[in-house]
């Protein structure tokens, strides 16, 4: 019987795969769903893909797009910088909850104001997998990593952040920001594809975050790491468009 | 290239006006910056002549993204810069490193103030070391310490040259008194000087058709391995001192049969000139010798002006707390000469602070 190989997207870069996510890491997914939107869209020779440090950077070389990698918190800059200086080149900066949402909040929150044409995607999976496991600003209430061991408790740390819902308040009309979930493959990648499209449309700011999952560090067989994806996550964080310039919004 | 200046020409100036016209002349094309004094004027000026030649700025939300920022914008091949001082060297630290790291020509002003923390707003020549070794890295940088207008122009101009040339974050190290002085200078532009600029290129966002003419370009400053680490580092160091000989640059005067030599760097230089014209005036045989970069350090130089005059000591005077002293001890290791200083921490220093301290050791 001749074996088929996986539909790969064109832009994907072939050397490096398969690639370094742990089993069962969302990454892949939504990095499969952004491959197909750049192919889709037709922008893999202007395409600017920048990551940032955690798991992000694993993506340094995963696309046959000119590339990036930059430190903790810190794409976003860079990827202003890039589109700033170069405004015909798609720029998509690539990161974790905590570079976006914690060390690097001061840099999403003013991009966002400014309505930099620039798409970030933000990959949530409640934790900081590459340094084994802390807690994230995205850690649900309760929930067990590394520096809470009894349950993250929101009297002492807060609750866990809705990044898209506040970047939707700090944005002018023109931004374009969704969450998704790797457990709703079309709709990530429509929504990835509707954020590439509105930079450029020119429109704004665009923003996905895309709830993930990370059993390395939850410590979830299989079925525990969808059940907290679809049960948890999914609850905690509305998945859909929240703000799109771009006609009708998601059903 | 454009011409911005036209003749040359005579102008009377603050220092960041004249940061401002040089970025403009050496052709730059954007700036990234944020508040802090004394640098804010360079942002102050550029922001009011960009425009008008089609130059770019953006105000960021800090000074980790003022770096960042221009680091992106030199990837993608154009020439960006950024000023700043004090506290928002220390932060800009972070994306100094990276572009130690990835080898990114960054041009950076950086107008000393007093330090530690947030000091004064007024001056000193306390971030000598944060700027010649800052971050967590082996101060592959090159830093011109300046020491008037007419320097600040010349050296951002070469700065810009240097950087695109070699690739390593370069830096033109003023401080409070330059920026804020007024004072004469010539303004030109580097063409009409026979002065060849060094044309930007991207690193990424390259031409030609990725899987066809070329391969994608994937930029990383992280490593897996220790050895892979290893070999960059010790291959960026070996073309870092390779190359060093052709960046070095110093002054040297009366050292021939000094007795003693005065070591300063940047405005504190023209002090110990004047003091030195003094001291001769009276007979005593002073010495004067000033690192123009402070990276790479003119080692070979100031050990053959110590050896061939035959001094009996150096005396190092500056505005920090020995900053410059422990710069020139690691680079004179092993010179018997005796070491005297005058250190001023954050406060000015005149011809008369430095002839006093000469005649308190001779």
């Amino acid at each position: 019987m001749e074996m088929l190989a996986p539909a790969t997207p064109k832009s994907w870069y072939l050397p490096t795969k398969p690639h370094k996510f742990c089993p069962g890491c969302g990454h892949g997914i939504t990095l499969k769903a952004l491959g197909e939107a750049i192919d889709e869209l037709g922008i893999q020779q202007e395409t600017i893909f920048g990551c940032d440090i955690g798991c992000s950077l694993l993506a340094w070389n995963f696309f046959a797009c000119d590339s990036t990698q930059t430190h903790h918190g810190r794409t976003t800059p860079v990827m202003v910088g890039i589109k700033r200086a170069r405004p015909e080149l798609i720029t998509i900066g690539y990161m974790g909850d905590g570079g976006g949402y914690s060390i690097g909040s001061q840099h999403l929150l003013n991009a966002a104001v400014r309505n930099e044409k620039v798409t970030l995607i933000l990959v949530n999976n409640t934790n900081y997998g590459m340094t084994g496991g802390q807690m994230a600003p995205t850690t649900l209430p309760g929930q067990i990593t590394e520096t809470s061991p009894y349950g993250r408790d929101p009297e002492t740390t807060g609750y866990p952040t809705r990044g898209p819902e506040f970047i939707a308040e700090l944005t002018p009309e023109g931004a374009y920001v969704a969450r998704a979930t790797v457990s709703k493959y079309k709709q990530l990648r429509r929504l990835i594809r509707n954020a590439i499209r509105n930079q450029m449309e020119g429109n704004g700011f665009s923003f996905v975050e895309v709830l993930s999952t990370c059993p390395t560090n939850w410590r979830t067989n299989a079925n525990q790491t969808w059940n907290f994806l679809e049960e948890k996550m999914e609850q905690y964080f509305p998945v859909g468009e929240i703000k799109s310039p771009l006609g009708k919004g998601d059903k | 290239m454009e011409k911005i200046i036209g003749e040359p020409k005579k102008a009377f100036m603050t220092g960041n006006e004249t940061v401002a016209w040089a970025c403009l002349a050496a052709g730059a094309d954007i700036m990234f910056g944020y508040p802090i004094t004394p640098q804010n004027e360079v942002m102050h000026y550029w922001t009011r002549l960009a425009p008008k030649y089609n130059r770019n700025f953006l105000q960021t939300e800090d000074e980790l993204s003022a770096g960042f920022t221009t680091c992106g914008a030199v990837q993608v091949g154009k020439k960006a810069f950024t000023a700043t001082a004090g506290p928002g060297n220390v932060l800009m630290q972070e994306p100094f490193g990276m572009a130690e790291a990835m080898r990114l020509p960054v041009l950076s002003i950086i107008q000393q103030r007093g330090g530690p923390s947030s000091g004064t707003v007024v001056y000193s020549q306390q971030e000598v070391t944060l700027t010649t070794y800052g971050g967590n890295g082996e101060g592959h940088r090159i830093v011109y310490s300046t020491a008037s207008h007419q320097e600040i122009y010349d050296y951002v101009i070469k700065g810009f040259n240097t950087a695109w040339k070699y690739r390593f974050p370069t830096f033109i190290l003023g401080d409070g008194y330059q920026a804020k002085m007024r004072e004469p200078l010539e303004m030109y532009d580097p063409q009409d000087k026979g002065i060849e600029i060094i044309q930007p290129y991207p690193l990424i966002g390259i031409p030609g058709k990725i899987g066809e003419d070329r391969e994608p370009q994937h930029l990383c400053n992280i490593y897996s391995l220790e050895e892979e680490l290893y070999e960059v580092v010790m291959r960026v160091s070996a073309e870092y001192e390779s190359i060093s000989p052709e960046i070095v640059e110093f002054q040297a005067r009366n050292c021939e049969d000094a007795d003693i030599i005065i070591i300063s760097h940047g405005v504190v230089s023209r002090a110990a000139d004047d003091a030195v014209k003094i001291l001769r005036a009276q007979g005593i045989k002073a010495g004067y010798f000033r690192p123009i970069t402070l990276r790479p350090f003119p080692q070979q130089q100031l050990r053959e002006v110590i050896v061939q005059s035959g001094a009996k000591c150096l005396l190092i005077a500056e505005s920090a707390y020995g900053q410059l002293e422990k710069l020139i001890k690691q680079e004179i290791y092993g010179e018997t000469v005796k070491i005297e200083n005058l250190f001023m921490p954050g406060v000015g220093i005149i011809d008369f602070d430095i002839i006093k301290k000469v005649k308190s050791i001779i």
